[in-house]
């Protein structure tokens, strides 16, 4: 049944009928989404979080090309992020220039910045890699904090988007963002069954095995920083306009942490695995923000704080619950929602066995 | 103002010292990179102001108190975590390491708040000592003391004591010593305890030496890792002079080019070191064989 007779059969995007059917549910529950939330307030969602969830899934995608499938870690994404945020503005608000051409160059300027950390990166394994990508994060924030060009210390507003002779509002956002999603998915999928996402693979999995094989690692291991850097670019402009103002000072290690969370709770070398987690982890980033509204358990906590710890720091607990589940994740399912997601596909496969 | 810029180079010199050899002790140990070591001693340091500020304990008591809870949290974080690893990625160290890192620092902002506080030290941080001219402010004076004082015990300990030689048995061959009759799993925790008793010392210094808050550790962090990389990640020896160095060049950077981007200098450190010389200052190379 998993058995493929050619190569065409690989690289196709709808393996069965079942994979066809799901996909287009999929889109069609996307494109009816804002009207579910809307009328029925489905999930407690808003058109706001709808397209945070996505911006982060685009997130977790590239910086699964770098982690998941190439083996390279990294720890300096809000780096990436924030050079993609800030471009795609000045870009738009000094330079005039429209959106739609601003964002993917917000993409190649960061993908660049990814070529020139990949340069050092290339002599780099493991512990010393986290060490140099966290202060390539720390060290870019640091850049734009003290630049008057980037508006220093307190950011710069976003200029609001005109489509058509029309302000966008939230739900044009998300349509734009769910397209651009749905471009890049494809895209890194098909990436990974290419002749560049197997010397991927093979890197992951033994550099020097792979550079016996002929890999070209210098040429590779830049790639797939560069690449990886263009999908966090991207997300960091879109980031920027749908929230309309930024500060280089929400770009902390934090974030970078964050972005690595939902990789490893998704799935490492899965995309749609990095999609599920983007989806649940920002979820519940958002949720957990606002504990006190959560019915029961927000005024336990609150008691709690009001007692014995300190009400203004409340939100942190999201923060808390974050590290839990990283730490649990990789004890008890290295492989994320994705690994789960094949045990259970094999038990139902020989169920009665 | 040259001798000024070193002396305070020196002292934050001093600091970024004691976590880099607390970062160092570990990684030989056990190979995983600590990301929570700046936490661990984030925690320590609001554990001894809640101490002296809440609970109007004298000093030294609070100190000593704060030293036992740093040692627990160590042994807790390598019983409770990183020993049910089951076969660890480098990457699933690195990612426990900074899980752990958040729930500190989430507990941490919980607990106290996001607000800025001064940390009573009892060496006092305007008055000055005068030597013939050159003008020392009395928390950089004890700082540099009290680092080499405990860089002297740390020396002793591991050449003179059975413990320590122990603890070197360990780092270098984990299966010997075992056969040796060394408990390396106690060894292990053991290391974990001093690790994070020598990064709660540096805790207490660098919040003396500035403002007490939840973020605080997240710069010197990244400089205890560039003092240990600049060292070669495997020498004591070398985390020390690592971080003096860097300590040095960073504020002779911040008084003569520019304040501003003073932290640029730990990155731009980590690199250059990286790209010329990976085994660090003090540190023999090893050749990963396949």
């Amino acid at each position: 049944m998993d058995i493929k007779r050619g190569y065409y059969e690989d690289i196709e995007l709808f393996k069965s009928r079942t994979i066809l059917i799901t996909t287009i549910f999929f889109f069609t529950f996307l494109g009816f989404l804002p009207w579910l939330i809307k009328k029925y307030h489905f999930l407690g969602l808003s058109i706001y979080i709808v397209n945070l969830i996505t911006i982060h899934a685009i997130v977790a995608i590239g910086l699964n090309i770098l982690v998941g499938y190439t083996g390279q870690i990294s720890l300096g994404h809000a780096g990436f992020f924030a050079i993609g945020a800030f471009v795609g503005v000045i870009l738009v608000s000094k330079l005039k220039i429209p959106f739609f051409i601003s964002i993917p160059f917000a993409g190649f300027i960061s993908s660049l910045f990814g070529f020139l950390l990949g340069l050092p990166a290339l002599r780099l394994k493991g512990p010393y890699l986290a060490i140099a990508t966290l202060g390539f994060g720390m060290t870019i924030t640091t850049i734009i904090k003290h630049t008057e060009f980037f508006g220093g210390r307190m950011g710069i507003q976003a200029p609001k988007l005109f489509l058509f002779g029309s302000q966008m509002k939230d739900i044009h956002y998300y349509y734009m963002i769910v397209l651009i999603a749905i471009i890049l998915t494809i895209a890194a999928i098909k990436l990974t069954k290419t002749r560049i996402g197997r010397a991927f693979i093979a890197i992951r999995d033994s550099d020097i095995a792979a550079e016996a094989m002929g890999v070209n690692l210098t040429y590779y291991k830049t790639l797939a920083f560069a690449i990886s850097a263009f999908y966090t670019g991207i997300g960091g402009a879109l980031y920027a306009f749908i929230l309309g103002f930024i500060n280089p000072e929400s770009f902390h290690l934090i974030m970078s942490i964050t972005f690595l969370a939902m990789v490893v709770v998704g799935g490492l070398g899965s995309i749609m695995g990095s999609i599920s987690g983007a989806a649940l982890m920002t979820y519940l980033d958002i949720k957990l923000q606002a504990i006190q509204d959560i019915p029961r358990i927000g005024s336990l906590f609150l008691d709690f704080s009001q007692k014995y710890m300190n009400v203004a720091g409340l939100s942190n607990v999201a923060i808390i619950i974050y590290g839990l589940i990283m730490i649990l994740i990789i004890l008890f399912e290295p492989l994320g929602i994705f690994g789960f997601w094949i045990r259970c596909k094999r038990y139902w496969k020989t169920w009665p066995f | 103002m040259f001798g000024q810029l070193i002396i305070s180079g020196l002292a934050s010199g001093a600091c970024y010292a004691l976590l880099a050899i607390a970062m160092v002790i570990i990684y030989k140990t056990s190979e995983v990179l600590n990301f929570a070591q700046g936490e661990m001693a984030m925690i320590s340091a609001f554990v001894t102001f809640t101490l002296l500020d809440a609970y109007k304990i004298p000093f030294h008591w609070a100190i000593i108190i704060t030293f036992l809870f740093a040692i627990g949290i160590g042994i807790f974080f390598e019983l409770i975590f990183l020993r049910r690893a089951k076969d660890p990625s480098v990457l699933g160290l690195i990612i426990i390491t900074l899980g752990f890192e958040m729930i500190l620092i989430g507990f941490a902002s919980w607990k106290w708040g996001p607000d800025q506080r001064s940390f009573p030290f009892p060496v006092s941080s305007i008055d000055t000592y005068n030597f013939k001219g050159l003008i020392v402010s009395k928390i950089n004076f004890w700082t540099i003391i009290l680092s080499l004082i405990v860089m002297l015990i740390l020396l002793i300990f591991f050449r003179y004591t059975k413990l320590g030689l122990a603890m070197r048995a360990t780092q270098q061959n984990p299966m010997a010593s075992k056969i040796m009759g060394i408990r390396t799993k106690w060894i292990l925790s053991f290391t974990w305890a001093l690790s994070s008793l020598i990064g709660a010392i540096a805790g207490i210094l660098i919040a003396a030496l500035g403002v007490l808050d939840p973020p605080m550790m997240m710069d010197p962090l990244l400089k205890g890792f560039s003092s240990a990389v600049l060292g070669g990640m495997t020498s004591l020896p070398g985390a020390a002079l690592g971080g003096t160095i860097l300590g040095l060049i960073e504020n002779l950077f911040g008084g003569y080019i520019s304040l501003s981007f003073k932290s640029v200098v730990a990155f731009a450190v980590i690199v250059l070191v990286l790209c010329i010389k990976p085994s660090g200052l003090l540190a023999k190379h090893f050749v990963k064989k396949v």
